[in-house]
């Protein structure tokens, strides 16, 4: 459980140093020691799937957000934003009042370790753990339910990346459309 | 985006091929060890930027070039649909049913295709990720070299 | 504890999606808060001692594909992992429409800076 509360820390520390410093350089740098500490703790906290996924997809992201503002003008930048002092109580009133209300909900949840499915006779994960290899034949419980138990999900997810990747490739687009040069045809 | 010296474009030329190795082996494994068709479609896409940043993108470009990779994206969302569209004419039962394990195969011992429908539909994913991702970062790398291009005069 | 210590780092990134004036810096505050929820969604679901849900040799009862009941009892919940995964690629694609909406703004305005966009009128 120790190693839990030093990765958790290590995490906070680099968050807070990637959106309090001014340099963007470090920032970005930080949000690849965030995602390395994500992956980690993935690991220790018994899901390989995961961890293997959040390493290689933190590193794909730290060459896009490096690859679109590195510059040679722009690192260093001022200050926050005026209606400073309204925008920031606000912000510090919302907190409180979320976290008032946070610590209410976490009286209620489990216990750390001890997940839902093991009080709850009927949960499905009964059923997906037991029933997983006799009805799918796949030895990778997770790949069982990605794709058999709960393939929609799949599915839409499938759907939401190939229109996130369209869009992109449009707003990306070098030459525009035509222009209206020659109107009356 | 230019590329970078002699000693890293040999060094990039070797690594690309076990990279790419890695990550077809992550994705066919998917349902017996850790992995599966996202982590290994993106294995996949970062090969080919592997190449793009050491040697430049032209020659990527070369190698692969936009059309194709869209076909291939195209190819890889259909290949999905038509693998759940299936389960409808064989199995009788419904959209997206593993009619290939619960029909034909159950209790027999065969290696590849034991799981019925999930690796072939990992395929497909793999193939679908894999080509989206390296589109996006080739037009970022892209769009960028020609902005560098013109500040310079 | 832990629980608390996630819902923290949520609230950092909200607070750098909120209040920060760079448009980078902005996108870095979405990507905290996409990193907390996943985190806290995969601690959920742990189990003190566990297995990871992988179903080995010994863990089989018999033939037919029936797991024993110590596996059972020793795994840790496969459910939250399987959507964890899929939504951890669409942050990526996400990060990347984003990104290309701040490109494009840079190449029109000359700046990241958010107030100055409503500002100059192009």
């Amino acid at each position: 459980m120790l190693i839990f509360y030093i990765l958790l820390l290590f995490i906070l520390i680099a968050a807070i140093i990637a959106v309090e410093t001014k340099d963007l350089l470090s920032s970005v740098i930080c949000i690849g020691a965030i995602g390395f500490g994500a992956s980690i703790m993935f690991l220790f906290l018994r899901a390989p799937d995961i961890a293997i996924t959040q390493i290689v997809v933190e590193v794909l992201g730290l060459i896009i957000l490096i690859r679109a503002t590195i510059r040679r003008d722009l690192t260093f930048i001022s200050g926050d934003r005026e209606f400073f002092g309204t925008v920031v109580s606000i912000v510090i009133i919302f907190t409180i009042g979320l976290a008032g209300l946070g610590l209410a909900v976490f009286q209620n949840l489990q216990d750390f370790g001890n997940p839902i499915f093991a009080n709850v006779p009927d949960a499905a994960s009964q059923e997906y753990i037991s029933q997983g290899l006799a009805k799918t034949g796949a030895e990778n419980l997770v790949a069982s339910i990605i794709l058999d138990f709960r393939a929609y999900d799949t599915l839409g997810e499938t759907t939401v990346l190939f229109t996130t990747i369209i869009g992109a490739l449009v707003i990306l687009r070098k030459e525009g459309r035509k222009t209206l040069e020659g109107p009356d045809q | 985006m230019k590329g970078m010296t002699i000693i890293v474009k040999t060094i990039a030329g070797w690594v690309k091929v076990l990279i790419f190795l890695f990550g077809i082996y992550v994705v066919l494994f998917g349902d017996i060890t850790p992995g599966g068709g996202f982590a290994g479609g993106v294995i996949l896409a970062s090969s080919y930027i592997l190449l793009m940043l050491a040697f430049g993108r032209e020659f990527v470009e070369k190698n692969l070039p936009q059309a194709l990779a869209l076909k291939l994206l195209c190819c890889g969302v259909l290949a999905f649909a038509a693998i759940a569209l299936s389960g409808l004419f064989f199995g009788a039962d419904g959209f997206f049913w593993n009619y290939i394990y619960q029909e034909w195969l159950a209790g027999k011992d065969v290696e590849f295709i034991k799981a019925g429908i999930i690796p072939l539909a990992e395929l497909a994913i793999g193939l679908a990720v894999a080509a989206s991702l390296f589109l996006v970062i080739l037009n970022l790398s892209s769009f960028r070299s020609d902005i560098s291009v013109d500040e310079k005069e | 504890m832990l629980y608390a210590l996630c819902f923290l780092l949520f609230m950092i990134g909200l607070y750098g999606a909120v209040v920060k004036k760079n448009m980078v810096k902005i996108v870095i505050g979405i990507m905290i808060m996409e990193y907390a929820v996943n985190l806290f969604l995969i601690m959920l679901g742990y189990r003190l001692g566990g297995k990871a849900p992988i179903v080995g040799e010994e863990d089989m009862a018999g033939a037919g594909g029936q797991v024993s009941d110590l596996f059972l009892n020793s795994s840790v919940d496969p459910l939250p992992q399987a959507l964890v995964l899929t939504t951890i690629v669409i942050c990526l694609g996400s990060l990347a429409l984003m990104i290309s909406i701040c490109i494009r703004v840079h190449e029109k305005y000359g700046t990241f800076d958010i107030t100055e966009i409503r500002r100059l009128k192009g």
